[in-house]
């Protein structure tokens, strides 16, 4: 059985060894090198672009400005397309700009010979704007006057959808509750994959080919088709392993252009590369959300009325925009059913850098606002954090009736049992509570997580396969879900080999993918690569293994009905009997002068499930307050994400996820100065994402109850992993300190500001 | 890809001297770990180059006959880290100098450019401050020394003539000879930052253990240059060994340092941390030196 094993991923040696051909590599050296304008104002318009002394520094091919390239808006999200224009993502977007709605906007272009040419060229391009006001705080963007970014959208708000269930209103008159209101902030950060965005465009004959840094191909050859107003078919691009993406690439960043580029210069080789400095601006980051929570419970720890309101900040165009912030909202009140809740969700467009898809698409936002909140509540009641989260988590047998997902298992309370056993929580939590005085204290803290596989019924599911058996009875498989670091390729292998009944090391996946060869799929995101293949990996399976089957029985003179293919051998089923191996079938059958056949499946699936996967993390700390740091002494993650395929990979994604939430916690965060709308620290020197050191050892539990709607038991592990990390972390520095952190990340500044405020540290002369 | 005018490689320190004569304009480039970055960024961009890199002479620690440590301007902090004079008579600068950046900027970036750059928040200076160190340039018109703290004229500039480099970093025998020292950089993470505040502490003990006969301490960002807390080294010197002196002395900081506001850290947070740094360097230093508290 292939599946539920540790097998090591297919692409490790190769990367490794550094053999791997990224984007980068598979550029031919000679291509020219492209570079980008970035307005110096936060919003405005640009007047006039003076290219007369860019253009005369030798090796400058080509500038082009805002005010050359073709006006076809376009969409930039990475979603599905939609038939039906209401469920279109916006499409605010042109290659080029001259209305600059953030410090960092496109405003023109450059191709050069050469990275120092194209580099002197855009210092010498002098551009005129005409500035007008700019806002960076979505909650005074949508205030009356506030500078406007979009014309549809008067306030500024995007998006605003709302949550009611039961009466709120009536519900919060009952005697005797206990009301406990919170705000919480979260940053803006970035995704920092190891290797920026990069891509490279050409064309033979009148199609452009785009080899690109992204997680999903086909959506990007859509993008690249819309915003040069070209028919579809005349794009192809291609997608080889990737550094990474965590959702920025997610999103069509800079292909479009690059492929206008290629065009506006006879079809040459043009190469953009973004600095690691633009990434942080000018891709995507994740949307900083405030989020405003009031609790009415009853003393017993009875939730009995529920309201949330959450303000995120978009940036300056919409990208995936609303929803992130509806998925945030959705997960308030499932995590903790309550008969009478309010929520509303703002997306509120800001002259700042745009924000997108990041790993856990609104989850971590909304966890670190709710699992706050419920120790804050648990403090208000006087009870423990993990009474009042068992008391008030979903319950097995709870079902969604949009999404019509259902928690078919006791997932929270076996969760929680297996990490309190695992990291002794009740004994360190009771000894943690005693008073602390010296300047090193401790504390531990728990933090759950909802999420949900994929994104059917928001959008579509499909999935598309292919596979095709060769002369040794080795298969290639294609599919439309994209590897991009997290080993889809490795366990989508595991599951062909297990419906074909042949050994892992005989299926080849095809990992390039290619839009003029690969299936359709919409690509890698929303932690549903093994989830939604496992499907289309099945039902194209099986349908090459009936037709293997029906070409054996030529040659064995048995009903296929009665034949298996076991271990690669075409066996009798009944008996195990073996009449030859897959290979000797295969090359009888492609080299049959009576017979021959190519024997091939493909097959598309249209998935109309989705499952949950929740989890959630424990956390101890040890705080030294007076240098205001935070030593992390032990961080444990519970998932339940059904059946593992490969518990090593598994165990690889949740580290990954762990990684990013301690630096979602502790220390990273996008500044901007108030003054210009600058970003201040896109660099990895002033952005602080944490190094090695700054990690402890990491655990990863697992739960597998078999997800009953999955063709292999499982679901999500991508993004969960990130979702609780942050509240874990900030209620073991609430136990340790008493100080209450309603923003992350809690990094020393943070630290400093409040545990002054509360008295902790020595009254000290001369403090600003 | 850099955006250079011209690079022009020394052969010897003579050389260096009359590359850097004929090319007044040129950039003196070491290790590059500083250089190569303001290049890329372009604010070097179409510089000139005159790269000492290859100059061995420069490179190393020795012992001279006066028992003063020289370290050669090149010496990578690698290098300085583990070499075995550092360790035994010396192993702050050591300690500082393995916190600088990751082992690869450790591994090219040189003491000598640590301190030519004139940045305050560099991991050596401010030990090399609390350490006293004299500064050897080598120039048209021959050697001459200087204390560290006249070398840093301000932000980002030192005293370097024209045609001039600096050539090595004495260490005199008073500043270690039953000294022992510690030095705390703080960062927001614990490997790959550069230093919110830098804090070098070393002292002497008399020989009885119980009291101070000398405490020096230094800070990096604390002000636009690395600079001496002279009026907190004053209130512990004399003093009894005790957590009083240290407390007066952590106090005293406040009187020497001048820090900057900035988005990268208040003002008041540095100002805590002087003396929350102080503290624990000197409890540290007192330990080593074989003093109890």
């Amino acid at each position: 059985m292939a599946v539920g094993k540790s097998i090591p991923r297919l692409d490790a040696v190769d990367k490794v060894t550094g053999r791997t051909k990224y984007t980068d590599d598979l550029c031919d050296r000679g291509a020219l090198v492209a570079r980008v304008l970035h307005s110096t104002i936060a919003h405005g318009w640009v007047r006039s672009i003076d290219i007369t002394a860019a253009q005369a520094i030798p090796g400058v091919v080509k500038v082009i400005t805002c005010f050359d390239v073709p006006k076809h808006p376009f969409p930039t999200a990475g979603h599905p397309w939609s038939t039906d224009p209401a469920h279109q993502d916006v499409a605010d977007r042109l290659l080029l700009t001259d209305h600059v709605r953030f410090y960092g906007d496109d405003v023109a272009a450059v191709v050069a010979e050469n990275e120092v040419a194209a580099a002197q060229a855009l210092r010498a391009i002098q551009v005129e704007y005409e500035e007008l006001p700019f806002v960076l705080d979505p909650m005074e963007a949508r205030r009356e006057g506030a500078p406007r970014l979009h014309e549809p959208y008067p306030d500024n708000v995007l998006g605003h959808t709302s949550i009611a269930r039961g009466d709120y209103e009536a519900a919060i008159r009952e005697p005797g509750l206990i009301r406990v209101e919170g705000w919480y902030d979260t940053p803006t950060v970035q995704h920092c994959h190891l290797e920026n965005f990069i891509c490279f465009a050409f064309m033979e004959g009148d199609r452009i080919h785009v080899v690109t840094s992204t997680q999903i191909p086909h959506i990007v050859r859509r993008v690249v088709g819309q915003a040069l107003g070209i028919d579809w078919g005349r794009v192809r691009v291609v997608k080889p392993y990737i550094g990474g993406g965590f959702g920025n690439k997610q999103d069509v960043l800079y292909e479009p252009l690059c492929a206008y580029l290629s065009l506006c210069l006879g079809g040459r080789l043009v190469k953009l590369d973004v600095p690691r400095e633009e990434t942080f601006v000018c891709n995507r980051v994740r949307h900083a959300v405030r989020s405003h929570i009031i609790t009415y419970a009853r003393p017993d720890g009875t939730f009995v009325a529920r309201k949330l309101e959450a303000f995120s900040d978009q940036g300056a165009y919409a990208s995936h925009g609303h929803g992130i912030a509806a998925k945030g909202m959705g997960a308030f009140p499932q995590l903790y059913p309550c008969p009478n809740v309010q929520a509303d969700a703002y997306t509120v467009f800001t002259n700042k850098p745009t924000s997108g898809a990041m790993r856990g698409y609104g989850i971590p936002q909304a966890m670190f606002a709710v699992e706050s909140h419920t120790d804050d509540v648990a403090r208000a009641l006087g009870m423990t954090p993990m009474e009042l989260r068992r008391k008030n988590l979903m319950p097995q047998g709870y079902r969604d009736e949009f999404s019509k997902n259902e928690n078919y298992h006791d997932t929270f309370g076996q969760c929680l049992d297996r990490g309190e056993a695992y990291v002794d929580y009740a004994r360190k939590w009771a000894e943690y509570e005693k008073p602390q005085t010296g300047p090193v204290r401790r504390g531990i803290g728990v933090a759950a997580f909802w999420y949900n596989t994929a994104v059917w019924p928001i959008a579509l599911e499909t999935s598309s396969c292919r596979i095709v058996l060769n002369q040794d009875g080795s298969v290639q498989v294609q599919t439309g879900e994209t590897e991009i670091g997290q080993g889809a390729d490795t366990v989508q292998a595991q599951m062909a080999a297990q419906v074909l009944g042949i050994p892992v090391e005989k299926v080849h996946v095809i990992s390039c993918q290619d839009t003029d060869v690969t299936p359709f799929g919409t690509g890698a995101y929303a932690s549903r690569q093994t989830y939604i293949a496992g499907f289309s990996i099945r039902q194209t399976a099986v349908l090459l293994k009936e037709r293997i089957l029906r070409y054996a029985r030529e040659l064995t003179r048995m009903d296929p009905e009665n034949l298996d293919i076991r271990e690669g051998k075409i066996v009798r089923a009944a008996d195990g009997r073996v009449y030859m191996t897959l290979g000797e079938l295969a090359t009888e059958a492609l080299y049959s002068l009576t017979r021959s056949q190519h024997l091939t499946a493909e097959s598309t699936y249209q998935i109309k499930t989705n499952a949950y996967s929740f989890g959630c993390s424990f956390a101890e700390v040890e705080v030294d307050i007076p240098l205001c740091k935070v030593k992390i002494l032990n961080l444990v993650n519970v998932h339940d994400c059904g059946k593992v395929i490969n518990p090593c990979l598994a165990e690889g994604q949740v580290h990954g996820g762990m990684s990013m939430g301690i630096g979602y916690g502790l220390s990273e965060k996008l500044l901007f100065d108030p003054k210009t709308g600058k970003t201040l620290n896109n660099n990895l020197l002033d952005y602080k994402l944490g190094s090695f050191l700054d990690h402890p050892e990491l655990d990863a539990l697992f739960v597998e109850n078999e997800e009953p709607t999955s063709a292999f038991g499982t679901k999500a592990l991508g993004e969960p992993p990130v979702c609780a990390v942050a509240p874990a972390l900030r209620n073991a520095i609430y136990q340790a300190t008493g100080v209450a952190f309603d923003e992350i990340p809690i990094n020393p500044h943070v630290m400093f500001r409040e545990f002054s405020q509360a008295g902790l540290l020595k009254k000290e002369e001369n403090h600003v | 890809m850099y955006d250079m005018k011209a690079l022009y490689e020394a052969k010897s320190v003579p050389h260096a001297i009359r590359l850097l004569q004929e090319h007044p304009e040129a950039k003196i480039l070491a290790g590059g770990s500083d250089v190569l970055v303001q290049m890329r960024e372009g604010k070097l961009a179409g510089c000139e180059l005159v790269s000492i890199y290859g100059l061995d002479a420069l490179r190393g620690v020795t012992m001279e006959e006066d028992e003063t440590l020289r370290i050669g301007s090149l010496t990578s902090f690698s290098h300085v880290a583990q070499d075995p004079l550092i360790r035994k008579h010396l192993p702050v600068l050591g300690q500082a100098a393995d916190q600088v950046g990751s082992p690869q900027i450790r591994n090219i970036g040189t003491i000598g450019g640590n301190t030519c750059n004139g940045v305050t928040s560099a991991d050596t200076a401010s030990t090399l401050f609390a350490l006293d160190a004299v500064i050897e340039l080598t120039g048209p018109e021959g050697v001459r020394h200087l204390p560290i703290q006249q070398f840093y004229l301000k932000a980002g500039v030192v005293d370097l003539r024209p045609g001039e480099l600096q050539t090595g970093i004495l260490i005199p025998k008073a500043s270690y000879h039953r000294c022992f020292g510690e030095y705390i950089k703080y960062a927001m993470r614990n490997a790959l930052d550069i230093a919110t505040l830098g804090c070098s502490v070393n002292a002497v003990l008399t020989e009885d253990r119980t009291a101070y006969e000398r405490i020096r301490i230094a800070f990096g960002v604390a002000g636009p240059v690395p600079l001496r807390a002279v009026s907190a080294e004053a209130l512990g010197r004399g003093g009894p060994v005790c957590e009083e002196t240290v407390e007066a002395v952590a106090q005293g900081v406040l009187e020497d340092i001048n820090p900057r506001d900035s988005w990268r850290a208040s003002k008041g947070f540095r100002l805590h941390l002087a003396q929350e740094l102080t503290r624990r360097a000197l409890r540290k230093s007192t330990k080593e030196a074989g003093g109890v508290l």
